[in-house]
């Protein structure tokens, strides 16, 4: 059974790297770029809110900024998009210092209202920052350079991007599984406790809040390249909202399912644009409330659980099996249930 | 300078009541109402479709636009947010925020981005002479109905046995529940009442602001950011913070134009760092 455990890990990996490697010959390859760009941003942010138990309601500052720098970096400089696209991760990093050193001394709903005004706050000074951000305009005609190949065909470019995406996610796994991790598992569930061990609460919640702005800047940097220009929008907090409502309906702190909620959300709303449905708040705010409603572990949560309940019948029903791995399992679907329940803290 | 501050009034008056019927809501439910902005603008293109429709004037739909949304109020916490009641209200404000998103572009897709023109009731068209400058009589009306408001609120809270019910099942829901009060029947008429406010807010800026479904979007942020400065939860705080984020935005709108609409941002990072709780909030079951 466990060996069965250790066999689904490698099989769901290889499905998904086999997924994203076949998208853009299924998906028209700027949606299929734009669902990867939202993947990342949705694992972002469910390093914050699953993970640290933050409901972050800004992180469009860090995509937007992040957008804006990569395509000031690549327009100005000429360096290669992957540098661009860095440089702007590294910026959004650098303004989520300030930010989140302010809002983690707040909790709950607290912290969702401070990281929206801040956000807010960055977008007016998108907006009327003009000589750098062109204002309404936006940046424009961003390059693609990339040591003198060419990508501007969209399909092409969807694989010079994926590994920066991959390598976003694991950076993202690697976080969440990490000792790191398991402590702001424990902020999550007891801070007091925490606290009380000697972990410098504030100080890991920061932390989390930076690495989640960096990688949410990872993201929205590569969604700029992609697009070839950067407009206010992608400061604005619908966008922090729609990162939000990926996040929930794939599942929070499940980390995967913000990519299965990315993937559904982008083609929703693709699908609603070419078929002439301009008002896609109506349809996105709808599976939204009835997510929120009556599916909250969603999609990956509601999997995982159903998923571990079959293994546990089958355990009991399998009696000669020795005692100790049973409890084991039956320790571990508890654990998974219950973090994967009503993992939203204040 | 002193026609700036009065304008500053004016704006903050609106912030004022959007605020209070936040403050009032989170109060009693603990939910924060991402909807709010989205009442707010139902408000506003309520008084501009009875107007349209059935040539219905201003003064009918001053009271009965809010009363209407406050209905609408009434039956969204009872089918929706009630729901979520026991949950961590992170949960409420998610289902807020996407209530927020589909009333907009309902509204959006029945009469697009556009904005709509209302007209200045006709008794208030003109200018009233305060003494040192004439001012545009609709726009001390608009102060006046707002001030209003907020007395009422503050008498109905603080002086009747309803508001006394609210406050004490607000402050100690158990203890309130033990002396025999059923405190869940007054939930719903809270949340209508504070949905209401931000109808008449709604419907008092229809005729000077413009009438179009992305009017409560970017205010409602700026609403966020009055009331963590006033501390969420006090209601004398979140209206005096409406007022005097108000007045500052227009003074600076005066003297630094370009720092006018990141000003109540600006205000409320420094309010954080020197008193994290708000102006008025309280440390205790907040933090």
């Amino acid at each position: 059974m466990i060996i069965r455990m250790l066999a689904t890990r490698p099989l769901l990996l290889a499905v998904g790297l086999l997924v994203a490697l076949a998208l853009p010959w299924v998906i028209y390859p700027p949606v299929a770029m734009d669902m990867i760009c939202w993947a990342l941003f949705a694992v972002a942010v469910d390093i914050l809110l699953g993970f640290t138990g933050l409901l972050s309601f800004g992180h469009a500052a860090f995509w937007g900024t992040s957008a804006y720098a990569a395509g000031l970096i690549a327009t100005h400089s000429g360096l290669p998009f992957p540098v661009a696209v860095l440089g702007g991760a590294l910026a959004a990093a650098a303004l989520a210092v300030p930010i989140g050193w302010l809002s983690v001394r707040r909790t709950g709903i607290y912290f969702a209202m401070v990281t929206l005004a801040f956000a807010q706050l960055v977008y007016f000074v998108a907006n009327q920052w003009r000589g750098v951000t062109g204002g309404e305009n936006g940046l424009q005609g961003i390059p693609r350079g990339f040591f003198g190949v060419d990508l501007s065909d969209p399909f092409f470019f969807y694989y010079a991007g994926l590994p920066i995406v991959l390598l976003g996610l694991w950076s993202a796994w690697r976080v969440v599984r990490s000792p790191f991790g398991r402590v702001l598992v424990a902020v999550r569930d007891n801070p007091a406790r925490a606290r009380a061990l000697g972990y410098p609460v504030e100080r890991y919640k920061l932390l989390a809040f930076v690495l989640s702005a960096a990688l949410s800047g990872l993201a929205g940097g590569l969604f700029a390249i992609g697009h070839g220009f950067v407009s206010l929008q992608d400061v604005y907090w619908t966008t922090s909202g729609q990162a939000v409502m990926m996040v929930v309906l794939g599942g929070i702190g499940t980390l995967w399912g913000g990519v299965i909620g990315a993937g559904l959300i982008v083609e929703l709303n693709d699908y609603l644009a070419t078929a002439g449905f301009e008002q896609i708040g109506i349809v996105t705010g709808s599976v939204f409330v009835i997510t929120v409603l009556v599916f909250r572990r969603g999609i990956w949560g509601t999997a995982a659980l159903l998923t571990t309940r079959r293994r546990r019948d089958r355990t009991e029903t399998a009696s000669p099996a020795p005692a100790g791995a049973e409890a084991d399992a039956g320790a571990e679907a508890e654990a998974d249930e219950k973090e994967n329940g009503e993992p939203v803290t204040a | 300078m002193l026609q700036q501050a009065f304008d500053g009034l004016v704006s903050g008056a609106f912030y004022a009541l959007l605020a209070l019927g936040l403050a009032v809501i989170f109060g009693m439910l603990g939910v924060v109402n991402f909807a709010h902005g989205a009442f707010y603008m139902l408000g506003a293109f309520g008084a501009y479709v009875v107007l349209d429709d059935w040539g219905v004037s201003f003064w009918i739909a001053l009271p009965v636009v809010p009363v209407a949304l406050g209905v609408v109020g009434v039956v969204v916490e009872r089918v929706l947010i009630r729901r979520l009641a026991a949950l961590d209200p992170l949960y409420n404000f998610l289902l807020t925020f996407g209530l927020a998103l589909i009333l907009q572009d309902l509204v959006k897709r029945e009469y697009g981005v556009q904005s709509q023109p209302y007209p200045r009731p006709s008794a208030l068209s003109g200018s009233v002479d305060l003494g040192l400058f004439t001012y545009p009589a609709y726009r001390v009306f608009v102060l006046g109905v707002a001030l209003v408001a907020c007395l009422a609120v503050w008498y109905v809270l603080s002086r009747t046995r309803a508001g006394m019910i609210v406050r004490a099942a607000t402050e100690r829901p158990e203890l309130t529940r033990a002396l025999g009060i059923d405190v869940g029947r007054w939930v719903t008429p809270v949340f209508g009442a504070g949905v209401a406010l931000a109808g008449l807010a709604g419907v008092l800026a229809a005729p000077m602001r413009a009438v179009n479904p992305l009017m409560g979007s970017d205010l409602i942020i700026a609403v966020f950011a009055v009331v963590v400065i006033g501390g969420l939860g006090s209601i004398f705080g979140s209206v005096v913070s409406g007022f005097a984020v108000g007045v500052l935005t227009a003074l600076t709108d005066f003297y630094v134009p370009s720092l006018s609409q990141t000003l109540v941002f600006i205000l409320m990072v420094v309010v954080l760092l020197w008193r994290p709780a708000g102006l008025f909030g309280r440390e205790e079951g907040i933090a």
